[in-house]
């Protein structure tokens, strides 16, 4: 694991608030809450991972977070500096990438792999010779492991995980400090995603990356992240390092989310003690009053349905949102 | 048949160890403009009543075309190029179809992967779950709807009636799968063919689908081949374990000798590349190297040569026959068996079974 610096959070998001406008009627729309109120900051060098069920809105906190939907409300700080539209946010998209879950829809089939990797090269205008263009294309390809030679191919001649190389190295080119993975690795084969994860852990070393690692699956995230944000609903409801996250979940949902976990071991899961949750995640267009979790939640009490409870922290590093921790 | 199995088909009523199903040198092809795709090659396997079979591969190797393959709903260019799959005695390849008729949804059903797609959005889940039963039963229109509504409340489903008016795109992934379940079981089938049933489907409600799975299955006593990349799945659910690479089958066994005493390369990288949850270390994972087989350009020899650590100076030319590792019975087409085992020759020269000598440590 890569040093992580304590002291000055890289990325630190402030009631983060996205909501999108959901027609109901001819004109009338309501408000789907994707994001409510999130904050947690990410320190240098650190992998955050980010997991919850789908339609929980932990692609949506990436995608705010990097400004590619505007916030509704809420601020994203960078080193401290607040991103705004105009400079600022010129300068934190150079440091700022992503990756996206989908290697066969996130690359351009009709620009050859060397032209994609370049793009963001082109963008921020980073070179000044075509000659320096292709030597960064080709130091890049290399680094993600790559043959330099494959880069006048187009990408449907590449395999599910060497496209997400190339994905990887077009996030990498404009030499950025800060990636959010979104689900880099749930559209690979099991075979194929330890090759990513590696990869990813070993350019973090190399380049002291900081990673927003966002994933469903629990394993994955676990291995990769240093700590662990849970969300429910378009709410952070945990957030505590991985290690700690595991051996001690403190709300209901957590607890029910990694026993769900399917363990890949006949002896283990024989014996497994699974909680299984009873009934959906409700409409995001229509969260329950107070504690979103509590129409699933067995412990549910009055309290949980009159007042939303408040992220605090139970033990150091440790935040949860439920009023019965 | 290990003792979990016999205990599991007491459990479900029926007599030890009957093959329900048997498929022997199963191989089917797509014929490509590129080539032949040998999307199944020369598999062979046995089905018992009341136990649950998985089968585990990455994609494109062969085990959803398996499962098609039984179903006998390949469509073109796919086909069946040889081998034999019997059900219960009858001869399944090359079946009429107003016969296979009589046992596709009757006593061989499935489900498939995507809820979405494989119900049909313009008639109603009573209209679609009705279908099966009016076709394969002798009820009548108001039995078919009343037994119908019992299958919708067994696999827990709430207000069955208004459900059975209502259009699929009115319901969640989780229930989706759920009508899926009951539809497919709705004419009590012997075996029920699962295809990735919970990979589109969340964590808590893949939960939900597997339990109630297992439910069903003790209830029933069905047996079931669950096909499926995650090997969580697997180890939670399944008696006996395939593993499939490049259509061929690699190893099978019990799923206890698969987790704990696999016998060929790719089954052990398979195991070591994922990441568990319990474990606190964070150690580097250890990846299975290269990429997929291409399936137009198979390598000469083993299919998995090109990828394995191990691969020996035959791997490369000749292919593995699958040896019989023990009585379990547990089965492998490795060639580190051969080297590292004795080999029992039967009387025409071939290789009958390998003996592995346990303190070797392999």
């Amino acid at each position: 694991m890569t040093s992580v610096n304590k002291e000055t959070p890289l990325v630190e998001v402030r009631n983060l608030k996205q909501y999108f406008p959901v027609r109901t009627g001819f004109i009338k729309t309501v408000p789907l809450k994707a994001v409510d109120d999130v904050s947690f900051s990410i320190m240098e060098g650190e992998t955050l991972g980010l997991v919850g069920e789908s339609g929980c809105g932990k692609t949506t906190v990436g995608r705010t977070l990097l400004q590619l939907y505007k916030p509704t409300g809420g601020q994203v700080l960078y080193r401290g500096e607040e991103i705004t539209p105009g400079d600022s946010l010129n300068r934190f998209r150079k440091k700022a990438q992503i990756v996206f879950q989908d290697p066969y829809s996130s690359l351009n089939p009709r620009m050859t792999v060397g032209d994609i990797i370049a793009e963001p090269l082109d963008v921020h205008k980073l070179y000044k010779t075509k000659k320096e263009r292709e030597e960064r294309i080709q130091s890049l390809m290399e680094l993600v492991g790559l043959s330099s030679e494959q880069s006048t191919r187009y990408a449907h001649e590449f395999s599910g995980g060497q496209r997400q190389r190339i994905g990887i190295a077009r996030a990498l080119a404009s030499k950025p400090e800060f990636i959010v993975c979104d689900e880099p690795v749930s559209a690979l084969d099991v075979s194929i995603q330890a090759q990513v994860i590696n990869m990813l852990e070993d350019l973090q070393k190399r380049l002291g990356l900081t990673y927003l690692f966002i994933a469903h699956d629990l394993s994955v995230v676990k291995h990769i992240s240093n700590r662990i944000a849970v969300m429910y609903l378009g709410h952070l409801i945990e957030l505590a390092s991985s290690v700690e996250l595991h051996r001690d979940p403190l709300h209901p949902y957590t607890q029910s989310l990694l026993s769900a976990v399917p363990i890949p071991d006949p002896e283990k899961a024989r014996k497994a003690n699974r909680i299984v949750l009873g009934g959906e995640v409700p409409s995001p267009l229509n969260v329950p009053s107070g504690c979103p979790f509590r129409t699933r939640c067995k412990l549910a009490q009055d309290i949980c349905k009159n007042q939303r409870p408040e992220l605090k922290e139970w033990k150091p590093g440790h935040f949860v949102a439920c009023h019965l921790a | 048949m290990s003792n979990i199995d016999k205990s599991k088909a007491a459990q479900a009523g029926q007599a030890e160890a009957v093959p329900i199903l048997e498929v022997k040198d199963l191989c089917t092809s797509f014929f490509t403009p590129s080539g032949e795709v040998k999307a199944v090659n020369k598999a062979s396997f046995n089905l018992n009543a009341g136990t649950v079979l998985g089968i585990v591969g990455e994609s494109g190797s062969g085990k959803s075309v398996t499962a098609y393959s039984i179903m006998q709903i390949l469509t073109p260019p796919g086909k069946i190029v040889s081998g034999s799959i019997k059900f219960k005695g009858q001869e399944l390849v090359g079946i009429s179809d107003e016969k296979m008729r009589l046992i596709r949804g009757n006593k061989i059903s499935m489900i498939f992967q995507d809820p979405m797609t494989s119900l049909n959005p313009t008639f109603t889940i009573g209209n679609q779950l009705m279908e099966a039963i009016l076709l394969h039963t002798d009820r009548n229109k108001e039995e078919a709807f009343k037994h119908a509504v019992e299958m919708l409340r067994l696999v827990g489903i709430n207000d069955p009636e208004k459900r059975m008016k209502q259009y699929t795109f009115e319901l969640s992934g989780g229930m989706r799968q759920r009508i899926m379940i009951a539809m497919a079981l709705a004419c009590e089938p012997d075996i029920l063919i699962a295809d990735e049933p919970t990979t589109a489907l969340d964590v808590t409600i893949q939960a939900q689908i597997l339990e109630l799975m297992t439910s069903l299955q003790k209830k029933m006593g069905m047996a079931i081949i669950m096909i499926t990349h995650d090997l969580g799945v697997i180890a939670s659910l399944c008696d006996e374990v395939i593993v499939m690479y490049a259509g061929r089958i690699a190893e099978r066994g019990t799923a206890d000798e698969i987790f704990y005493r696999p016998r060929h390369e790719y089954t052990k990288g398979l195991l070591k590349s994922i990441p568990s949850i319990d474990d606190d270390e964070k150690e580097p994972l250890s990846p299975i190297g290269g990429t997929p087989v291409d399936m137009l350009n198979l390598p000469k020899g083993c299919p998995f040569s090109p990828r394995c650590d191990n691969a020996m100076k035959i791997c490369l030319t000749e292919l593995a026959e699958e040896v019989q590792i023990n009585d379990d019975p547990h089965l492998a087409a490795c060639w580190m068996n051969v080297k590292n085992g004795k080999p029992e020759i039967s009387e025409d020269g071939s290789v009958k079974r390998i003996w592995i000598n346990e303190e070797s440590g392999l």
